[in-house]
């Protein structure tokens, strides 16, 4: 069985022509005018994992689109008794979920779900897979800053093995040509991550990362994550942690990118975070237009 | 165990592959009273009570299924030993041999000796193999003179590896002195935690945890080094599934130990590659490795290193299988398709002879254990016979499997090669 049409569970397997579509629709969306193309539509926010910005900016972005909206979150709920995925997942469609935005520990937990309910399952990050909200909206954040894709060089800089954010960056990015480079310790960064895409590449030198670079995306070492990987701290900080001196070996125009949360000091110093070349408020901001045009994709209201 | 059928059964018009007795060749077989009565040349035998016309068909020794996993005690939601066996006699397996990590786990005398019982109902011959540590829990060795005594044809943890060096050799050198071999599951856990599959592009991409072919290989290393310096030592490792894990039980092999092993199925015709993305009918342990890794089992078949084909049968219930990938159970089902896998990717894919096919389900198992009578149709012999069309295609149906559990990646595939009758102890249990 397959997903519903609308259902966006990973950048992997859209074309380039469909990411275009959204972003296009994205930038006809804002926020501050609501257009009620959802009125009356029920979207559960069904959350396995903690979230900030996703959960919010998802929440907003359905309201302003004139729909109701119900979070349930893995605490507080029969997921805490037992219940199984799936089990909860018909559970909400009974109750009469239009679509379901789901956050989970598990890589491929969206996939599953889709691939049992006649709704459209919209994956808000699911285990080390992908995100591809955050690449949406980090690509509209690109093309509002650079001109196109065209000739474009990002680097990733960070813990990218249990980034699913990296993930679906590389996946967006690639398809549009874009140079991508990965950039960080072997146990974060392993020479494997070529594979994931055309035109991606790995290196240990921050450096070679950032010259003529046109975005520089810092991720968070995820400590929760790292299942006993043991990460030299202060070492990764003096060897890869983004200061106002590196970033000049980028080009003058770069962006700083950061999905967040951002820890300062470890990744980044203040400077770069709040610096003049940083966008990542802007990130968050565009968040919520950018999932405005993903829920209207999801329900059919396109136009 | 199970009455014997008194009356006699002829097997005529078949070509009987018996490697153990380097038969290959045009004979009639007469059973008689549970055991093999006379081979002989087509039409020589006369008299029977009962006739089974193999024209056309191979005639071999009863498989045996040195790995299978039939859930009792304890888990029969998922495979009991009756539904288990008659999947087995689908398959063509006349004997199995069963995991002890059920619950509880299998090692006393009291559990092999219930396994045993002509109550579960079994429709083939079940060997138990018996837990190496108690409660495998690794530490402390259970006791296998008395178990071996009861009926038990092997020990081991199988799916918790023994992982300490002092306990695996212990276990080596009691179970050298016995004469009765040690399975180890090879995985070194300590690497593999949180893993639900093997490490590659392919996990880096479902950002799934990956399992290492070291975590395996490792583990391999330390108990061929082990089973090398221990006399009499019985080493049997389990569905083996690397390269570098094959290339340390070469090595041991040439140097005379005692050392068998076995590879199934799943890991000789799948790569990590040909998985659907989170479908977990992929998901097993050992992971489906990487495509070289298959290539090098697949050679490894053809060459004589290994001893055996074993199923790895792992019945879950529904429940336990849809659902997060990483949280759905590892195991598939795996008695119905074997023959037909041999046969369509060793024999039709590689040209593998048909002789070697059937010593891997035949005289190899009873090479890594003693099962005494079986493997073999010389006079004698118990009568276990598998018939099967090697020619024969057919598309396998999951839902109409008679184990429990329909958890496999091959259900809807085109085989060839299909299982036409499988006697046990002289009376036909499964005809097609």
């Amino acid at each position: 069985m397959n997903a519903a049409r609308g259902s966006l569970l990973g950048i992997e397997h859209l074309e380039a022509a469909e990411i275009m579509k959204i972003l296009k629709l994205a930038r006809r969306m804002n926020p501050d005018r609501p257009r009620p193309l959802l009125k009356g539509r029920r979207v559960v926010l069904l959350f396995y994992e903690a979230s900030t910005r996703t959960r919010s900016s998802f929440e907003i972005a359905a309201k302003a689109l004139g729909a109701h909206t119900v979070l349930i979150q893995a605490s507080g709920s029969s997921i805490e008794k037992g219940e199984s995925l799936l089990d909860t997942g018909y559970t909400l469609r009974a109750v009469g979920a239009d679509a379901i935005v789901i956050r989970h520990p598990n890589a491929g937990a969206p996939q599953v779900m889709a691939q049992h309910l006649d709704v459209p399952v919209i994956n808000a990050g699911d285990g080390l897979h992908e995100h591809p909200s955050q690449a949406l909206l980090d690509a509209y954040t690109i093309l509002r800053n650079k001109k196109s894709f065209k000739g474009l060089q990002v680097c990733i800089v960070g813990d990218i093995f249990h980034s699913r954010v990296a993930r679906s960056a590389c996946h967006l990015l690639s398809k549009f040509g874009v140079k991508v480079i990965l950039c960080g310790p072997p146990e974060l960064v392993p020479d494997i991550a070529t594979t994931i895409a055309p035109g991606v590449r790995v290196t240990r030198h921050i450096e070679d990362a950032l010259r003529g670079t046109d975005v520089v995306m810092l991720l968070r070492v995820q400590k929760e994550r790292l299942a006993g990987m043991k990460i030299d701290l202060p070492e990764y900080i003096a060897r890869y942690q983004m200061t106002p001196a590196r970033l000049k070996t980028a080009k003058k125009d770069s962006i700083v990118m950061h999905p967040g949360p951002i820890i300062r000091g470890l990744e980044l110093t203040s400077e770069v975070a709040d610096g003049a070349q940083s966008r990542i408020l802007a990130e968050v901001q565009n968040g919520v237009p950018t999932r405005m045009a993903i829920l209207a994709r999801a329900m059919g209201r396109m136009r | 165990m199970k009455s014997h059928d008194k009356t006699s059964l002829l097997i005529h018009g078949g070509h009987v592959i018996d490697p153990a007795a380097r038969i290959d060749a045009p004979m009639d077989i007469l059973l008689k009273d549970g055991r093999v009565a006379e081979v002989a040349a087509p039409r020589k035998i006369k008299g029977a009570d009962s006739r089974f016309d193999a024209r056309g068909l191979i005639v071999a020794p009863g498989f045996i299924d040195l790995h299978v996993h039939l859930r009792e005690p304890g888990q029969q939601h998922k495979e009991t030993i009756a539904t288990g066996t008659a999947a087995a006699a689908t398959g063509g397996f006349t004997s199995v041999c069963t995991m002890p990590n059920t619950a509880p786990v299998v090692d006393s005398v009291e559990w092999v000796t219930w396994l045993r019982q002509s109550e579960r109902g079994a429709v083939v011959s079940v060997f138990p193999i018996a837990a190496a540590t108690r409660a495998s829990k690794g530490a402390v060795l259970t006791d296998f003179a008395a178990l071996q005594t009861a009926g038990a044809v092997a020990v081991t943890d199988d799916g918790k590896p023994i992982l300490d060096d002092r306990v695996m050799r212990e276990a080596l050198i009691l179970g050298g002195e016995l004469n009765f071999p040690v399975v180890q599951h090879a995985e070194d856990t300590r690497m593999t935690a949180d893993c639900s599959m093997h490490a590659g592009a392919r996990s880096f991409r479902l950002g799934l945890r990956g399992m290492t072919a070291a975590a395996e290989a490792s583990i391999v290393e330390r108990d061929v080094q082990l089973a090398m310096q221990i006399p009499n030592a019985r080493l049997h490792v389990a569905h083996v599934s690397t390269a570098d894990a094959l290339k340390a039980l070469r090595r041991g092999k040439r140097n005379k130990s005692r050392i068998t092993f076995e590879v199934t199925p799943h890991h000789f015709t799948l790569s990590d590659e040909d998985m659907r993305d989170y479908d977990s009918n992929y998901k097993m342990n050992p992971p489906l490795r990487s495509p070289a890794d298959r290539e090098a089992i697949l050679a490894a078949l053809a060459d004589g290193t290994v001893d055996a084909i074993a199923t790895d049968h792992a019945p879950h219930a529904h429940h336990e299988k849809e659902m997060e990938f990483e949280r759905a159970a590892f195991g598939i089902a795996g008695l119905e398709t074997a023959l037909a896998l041999a046969i369509t990717r060793l024999h039709v894919g590689k040209r593998v002879p048909m002789g070697r096919i059937v010593e891997l389900f035949t005289s190899g198992p009873v090479r890594c254990f003693d099962l005494r009578g079986r493997g073999s149709l010389v006079r004698g012999s118990f009568a276990d016979v598998t018939i099967f069309d090697p020619k024969r295609k057919w598309t396998f149906d999951a839902s109409k499997s008679l184990s429990k559990s329909k958890n496999t990646p091959f259900d809807g595939w085109q085989l060839t090669g299909k299982v036409m009758a499988t006697i046990v102890g002289g009376k036909i249990v499964y005809t097609a």
